[in-house]
């Protein structure tokens, strides 16, 4: 780019999703690397506060003696700020960006049960008022909230509507008076239920098609609630069933308007993701940590575990999955911010902008939270191993840390949820016109009726190759998701073994990129670095990422195609996924070497 | 209540120690730095804890180049109310306490509050420098600080005891673990640090007394034995005849 305008109108115009058709350029993306001195500073102060205030009694926390000590540790994470990152100054919070908040997320997130009840207090407890609610609202309950003096919780889900959570039954009435409405039914898993002092209720209004959002407190009558519930992980996190008996609610406490409740738990949901996303590093990183440093310790044949290679395998491809975690949660999280700064500026009100900004956004979201999800199982799951026989006690912290990582798979909907919208909102925007899958898809399948031409790759650029293959592994997706969409039409929708590899495709084309694309942002500032370790743990990833893709792509066409169709479908894979082999044994000894030599996680991002 | 807090930045405890230049300087490559832990938990935190209590203000102040300008916004962030940096690298201790002296004599400070040592040299001298420098009381490994008008009451851990101290202000303090407790600096503090005053100085010429010949690292340490819990005896006999402990 020329100038800086344009490159800013390059900016504003980035959409969510446009990652499958166009290339992405090293510079316009966010890396964690580039947090400012302030962000770093407070990620460091909240990793204080977890090593000095949650780590030391995570087993006390787990055991749930004490009913006040989560609300406790609440209390005083707000007294640090740490409630109201992303809340703005006037309503008693920080007004620090989205990505900030994500910054944030991602520190917590190493604290267990402590960084679910933060997130549920900090993310669905507050955001639906802060940008759902009325001025009136915002200023009654947000500084409380931010501050920490009121804790929060999200009653969304019912015995009967999990996943599909428009179906809830609780019923909201209108009184004769019209001066309230009286609230009746039966909400469950609802984290921080058992000290929360506000919840967001999400109930029926008569026969309306969708849920209406109202805001309750704590004082107000009827409301009832079931024992602790006894869970697999998160152990130490209050998570309750609440009953609603005629719970007369003012009417001045509905959020937005009737009939917005779904809106309302889909868009805060997305933010939710997101922040799942980033909210598994710091967990990664410490059972990352742990792991190399028992592997340092523990002895078998006289020599430190950490020098086999089976165990070097497992701790580079531990690092290798995180780093791409990190590196498309904080590109996506800055792509927010970005359109955030584009709405506001285009004259949307500061809540609309944020709620907008992350909509656009929520391919992205869903890949975050799947990808971080699946990372940290497979990182508590090869730290156990690393233990061997002490992953299995309560000894060592692996134990807690395998339960803990569970219930991420599940909430914030379900991986599969989430595979399945990331799919389906790719094909909305196509048929909306809003993203041009179709003539790209289009030129890709032209594309495999020629003959093959050897790539023009100048390979004197660092990552030349790679980002050739990564532009295949692109056109692969476009081939696929385009046959299936011609195939399928409109029952696309109905097919979700197919839908389930085309977005695991689609999550590594995103994970993959943002990887590379990193590694050569660094290297463009601040040239190579001396272990190099971030270059070769995004180009593991992408030899992890095109054998993950090839086998999706495989699984998906056997879906649908047949004969020569399917012959075709698959030549042209293997011409998009064709690529050489990066030396497994070489670059995971490298990576794991300069690990076991620190005796730590690669690298940091706060200090 | 004015009060001077002398901060350092030292490598953290896990780094890697190595050196340079003949043997003769620590090498920074791929070191982490901090802010000198008893610096920041006990004399930075016990300082703004007095000032939230009395008023006043508190000047953090450090002899260092530019890189350390971070440390002394967590410093900031921590509570201190400005902060001065004498633009040179801090040689020895000497050095660092005639450039802090050049700034307090003054400041009329009511306290200088320096940490016990700083956790890379453990020289412990530049506190005892400085009031000599200044001509001020020196009190120095004191647990317990309180300040009631003009005077200071201050308690000293001693071999079987606690050793209680009154002294006029003002005076030079030598903090040591029991004064005051990390304080993790809150996300507020962190935003208000940027705005908070930093003012950059020249150092003076100082003669130099120090010069280093050569570091040198401790001899690797050799394996130790791992005796059968249940074998006293063999471990009597290895006290008595390899290690001639006993």
């Amino acid at each position: 780019m020329s100038n800086v305008a344009e490159q800013e109108t390059l900016k504003e115009a980035l959409r969510g999703g446009e990652f499958l058709i166009k290339e992405t350029k090293s510079e316009d993306i966010f890396i964690p690397e580039e947090f400012s001195e302030e962000q770093q500073m407070m990620a460091k102060a909240t990793d204080d506060f977890i090593d000095m205030e949650i780590t030391p009694i995570a087993e006390k926390i787990d055991k749930m003696q004490d009913p006040e000590l989560m609300p406790s540790l609440l209390t005083k994470a707000g007294e640090l700020g740490l409630l109201g990152i992303g809340v703005p100054e006037d309503l008693d919070g920080l007004g620090m960006s989205f990505n900030t908040t994500m910054l944030i997320a991602d520190v917590v997130g190493s604290a267990g049960s402590f960084s679910t009840a933060y997130g549920a207090h900090t993310g669905i407890g507050t955001l639906p008022i802060l940008y759902y609610g009325n001025e009136e609202q915002k200023k009654k309950y947000i500084p409380k909230l931010a501050t920490g003096e009121w804790k929060a919780c999200y009653c969304l889900t019912e015995p009967d509507a999990g996943s599909d959570a428009n179906s809830g039954k609780t019923k909201a009435v209108l009184s004769e008076d019209g001066k309230s409405y009286s609230i009746t039914g039966q909400k469950m898993w609802i984290t921080n239920g058992g000290f929360a002092d506000v919840f967001i209720v999400f109930a029926r209004i008569e026969d309306d098609k969708n849920l209406t959002a109202f805001i309750v407190e704590r004082s107000y009558n009827g409301i009832t609630m079931n024992e602790e519930e006894q869970k697999l992980g998160i152990k130490g996190s209050s998570t309750r069933q609440i009953f609603f008996n005629d719970t007369v609610v003012p009417v001045e406490n509905m959020l937005s308007e009737r009939g917005n409740g779904f809106k309302i738990a889909v868009n805060i949901l997305n933010i939710g993701r997101i922040k799942l996303g980033a909210g598994v590093l710091n967990g990664c990183r410490a059972v990352i940590r742990h792991s190399v440093r028992y592997g340092n310790e523990r002895k078998q044949f006289n020599t430190p575990i950490s020098s086999f290679g089976a165990v070097k395998y497992k701790l580079a491809e531990m690092t290798a999955r995180n780093y791409a975690t990190e590196s498309l949660c904080y590109a996506a999280g800055q792509d927010v911010d970005d359109r955030i700064t584009y709405l506001r500026n285009s004259g949307m009100s500061a809540a609309e902008s944020k709620l907008k900004g992350v909509e656009e956004f929520a391919i992205e979201c869903a890949i975050a939270k799947v990808h971080g999800s699946e990372t940290l199982d497979y990182c508590v799951d090869e730290g156990v191993q690393i233990y061997g026989g002490m992953g299995f006690s309560e000894d060592a912290p692996m134990a807690r840390a395998y339960r803990d990582a569970r219930i991420a798979r599940i909430y914030e909907g379900t991986n599969e949820i989430n595979r399945m919208l990331l799919v389906g909102m790719i094909l909305k925007r196509a048929m909306k016109g809003d993203l041009d899958i179709l003539s790209h898809a289009k030129a890709v399948g032209k594309e495999l009726l020629q003959m093959p031409k050897p790539a023009n790759i100048d390979r004197t650029e660092a990552f030349a190759s790679e980002k050739e293959l990564i532009s295949r592994m692109k056109k692969a997706v476009l081939m696929v998701a385009g046959k299936a969409a011609q195939t399928f039409g409109a029952k696309l929708n109905n097919e979700q073994i197919l839908l389930m590899a085309v977005a695991d495709m689609i999550i590594e084309v995103y994970a993959a990129e943002t990887s590379i694309m990193r590694a050569e942002k660094l290297i463009n500032q601040h040239g190579e670095s001396a272990d190099g370790v971030k270059a070769k743990l995004a180009k593991l990833y992408l030899q992890l990422a095109i054998n993950k893709l090839e086998q999706k792509g495989r699984e998906a066409i056997s879906c649908f195609a047949k004969g020569d169709e399917m012959r075709v479908l698959l030549m042209g894979l293997k011409r998009f996924t064709k690529h050489e082999p990066i030396n497994q044994r070489e670059i995971r000894h490298e990576i794991a070497d300069m690990m076991i030599e620190k005796n730590d996680y690669a690298y940091k991002l706060w200090s | 209540m004015k009060i001077l807090v002398p901060i350092s930045i030292v490598p953290d405890t896990t780094s890697k120690v190595a050196f340079t230049d003949g043997d003769t300087k620590y090498d920074k490559n791929n070191v982490t730095f901090i802010l000198n832990p008893t610096d920041e938990w006990y004399a930075l935190v016990r300082a703004v804890e007095l000032v939230e209590a009395n008023g006043g203000s508190v000047t953090v102040i450090n002899v260092g180049e530019a890189a350390n300008d971070q440390f002394i916004r967590k410093a900031l962030a921590i509570g201190a109310n400005n902060a001065v940096r004498i633009d040179a690298e801090a040689k020895d201790a000497f050095f660092v306490a005639s450039q802090i002296a050049e700034h307090a004599k003054t400041e009329a400070y009511d306290l200088v509050i320096t940490g016990k040592e700083t956790i890379d040299y453990n020289g412990s001298q530049v506190g005892a420098m400085l009031a000599e420098m200044l001509d001020l009381p020196y009190v120095a490994l004191v647990s317990k600080l309180e300040v009631a008008g003009t005077e200071a009451t201050l308690e000293r851990e001693i071999e079987g005891g606690v050793e209680v101290v009154a002294v006029n202000l003002p005076m030079v303090v030598g903090a040591e673990k029991g004064m005051g407790e990390q304080r993790i600096p809150n996300m507020r503090g962190i935003m208000q640090s940027r705005t908070k005053p930093l003012a950059v100085v020249p150092a003076v010429e100082v003669a130099e007394h120090v010069v280093v010949n050569k570091f040198e690292l401790p001899a690797p340490k050799t394996g130790a034995k791992m005796i059968d819990a249940d074998n006293i005896e063999e471990l009597v006999r290895l006290l008595h005849e390899e290690a001639k402990a006993i």
